[in-house]
């Protein structure tokens, strides 16, 4: 049944198949798109007609390779420029949030936490789709009444960032939150008694007990705005972040190219993640 | 310890900000946009007309039952598949193992489920690996198509929400205590009776947060049931999308989005009652 416990042959090795198994269902679809990122054949398909770096550094005529392919090297640009600052403003607002569910004891606190909340059940394609709503309403308020025009408030570049900060804080208020509720209050005491200013203290001494839950939120983050489709998809404007981009190719059919981008990014993504965890696990 | 206003503020200004501009005054947006709509001259009046319109279309209500329906089939999908897999992790495997086949566990869903389902893709289609490998060892004699239909859908969608479900599984079954098992197999309880009266009792909280999750991101998912799904099975975020950019129809369109928060939110909130739960506490 459990380790502690005698189990039969069969019930051991069924299970273990059983997790191979899900292993493979796991991993396959992004060992094939690696492998044939490599293959020399003009389509992402099987058979293997030998390796080539092609589809990484040719630059054309006819294969162009991820190196040279201006459109889908200017999406990834936007997309870290996009992860950039999500992740920069919702590490800022979010420790702020943290500090204020935390710390701070007001009126409709419940309400405003309930309210932090919502964005974690509000599926993305709504986040979307209603902040490009009221940025249209905004937009078309400041025109009828001031005459002035906002490039801000049609689908752009800082509508994507607004839109995927909108949720991501959230994401980043929970982590901070969680190391917040550790810390020993009784340092932040003696600094105050010491005669430090309150806001010397939350410099000195708590955001420097936060930071590995910072830096760890901040990755997080990045790697969920560099992801992101659902919300992106409605306020996406004359530059598309790369999972769109990809999306637009895919759809309209599909070539290695698309393998090759998506081993770049299957790799950078691991590699983060992976530096995260390593990171998350010393700091325990 | 009194805290003087200001530092207060410093905390409260740009977390108020965030929610009341990007996420209460856009759904707000969204809502008086749904009772919106134009009257036989063309001018813009209130109404209900867009959510009759819902009604009286069979196609639009049978696409949201639709998309409810096979949301709920996917969450039970991958409630049945992650059960197993957590109580691997947590009970059986070698401690050692144990973190390493975690970070396995994780590394898929930091890429980006577009290249998760392009992996997918390139597998099944008719000119895909799978095919390849089937004619090769003389299986079928010509391609099957395996994308566009409703059980490859589901699959892609159990794989793009399978981490949300067992990541929660394997963290409460490692709170479980393993003498409770022991004792119950010493006095002769059977597997079945183990997992009915110990384990799923005792995993209950994590299960409804997985469910939870697993639920609202099938709902909410575009990608997968519009590369996946094929022609024929729409899905309601397809509906709102259709209507947003093809049609143009924004008062239409915010109907639908706010028909579909409201079945999210009915359903989360049906799921925290039952178990007893709120959902601060499923959320960290």
């Amino acid at each position: 049944m459990i380790r502690s416990l005698p189990r039969s042959k069969a019930y051991n090795w069924s299970f273990n198949c059983f997790i191979i198994l899900y292993f493979v269902f796991l991993f396959a679809p992004l060992v094939v798109t690696c492998v044939l990122a490599f293959n020399n054949s003009d389509f992402p398909s099987l058979p293997w007609k030998g390796f080539t770096l092609d589809w990484f550094l040719s630059s054309g005529p006819e294969r162009i390779g991820i190196f040279h392919d201006d459109q889908n090297l200017r999406s990834i640009v936007t997309s870290f420029q996009t992860a950039f600052f999500v992740s920069i403003l919702s590490v800022i607002v979010g420790t702020c949030a943290s500090f204020l569910f935390e710390k701070e004891e007001f009126r409709f606190k419940g309400l405003l936490y309930f309210l932090m909340l919502a964005p974690l059940v509000i599926p993305g394609v709504i986040l979307g789709i209603s902040l490009l709503l009221a940025s249209n309403t905004a937009g078309m308020y400041f025109e009828d009444n001031f005459g002035l025009d906002f490039e801000v408030f049609r689908p752009s570049f800082w509508l994507v960032v607004m839109g995927q900060f909108s949720f991501i804080t959230t994401f980043v208020t929970l982590v901070v939150s969680a190391r917040l509720r550790k810390f020993d209050h009784s340092l932040e005491e003696a600094a105050l008694n010491l005669g430090a200013t309150q806001l010397g203290v939350i410099w000195h001494i708590t955001l420097k007990f936060l930071r590995p839950a910072i830096i760890g939120a901040g990755a997080v983050a990045f790697l969920m705005s560099f992801e992101n489709f659902n919300t992106t998809l409605f306020l996406v404007g004359s530059e598309p972040t790369l999972p769109i981009n990809l999306y637009l190719q895919v759809r309209d059919g599909s070539t290695p190219v698309i393998n090759a981008v998506s081993l770049l990014l299957i790799v950078g993504t691991s590699l983060l993640a992976l530096c995260n965890l390593y990171f998350s696990k010393r700091e325990e | 310890m009194v805290r003087s206003r200001m530092v207060f503020w410093i905390f409260f200004a740009p977390v108020i900000m965030w929610l009341s501009l990007l996420i209460v005054l856009p759904l707000c947006d969204l809502l008086t946009m749904s009772f919106r709509g134009e009257n036989d001259y063309g001018d813009m009046i209130w109404t209900f007309q867009n959510y009759f319109n819902f009604f009286d279309e069979p196609i639009y209500w049978l696409t949201f039952v639709r998309t409810c329906l096979y949301a709920i089939i996917t969450t039970f999908v991958v409630f049945l598949l992650s059960m197993p897999v957590s109580f691997y992790i947590a009970k059986l495997a070698r401690t050692r193992v144990q973190g390493a086949l975690m970070i396995m566990l994780l590394l898929p869903f930091w890429v980006s489920e577009l290249v998760r389902i392009y992996g997918w893709m390139i597998l099944l289609r008719e000119s895909g690996v799978l095919n390849f490998f089937m004619l090769k060892i003389g299986l079928i004699d010509k391609p099957v198509e395996m994308l566009y239909n409703d059980a490859t859908m589901i699959m892609g969608l159990v794989y793009t929400s399978m981490l949300f479900m067992v990541v929660p599984l394997v963290s409460v079954m490692e709170s479980l205590d393993d003498s409770l098992i022991e004792a119950a197999h010493d006095l002769g309880a059977g597997q079945w009776t183990i997992w009915r009266t110990i384990i799923i009792p005792h995993c209950k909280p994590g299960i409804t947060s997985g469910s939870i999750v697993v639920f609202m991101l099938v709902l909410g998912n575009y990608l997968t049931p519009n590369l996946m799904g094929g022609k024929n099975s729409l899905w309601f975020t397809e509906q709102i999308y259709n209507q947003f950019i093809a049609s143009f129809n924004w008062n239409q369109g915010s109907a639908f989005g706010f028909l579909l928060l409201i079945l999210s939110s009915l359903i989360i909130w049906i799921g925290l009652k039952l178990t007893r739960q709120k959902l601060g506490e499923v959320a960290s």
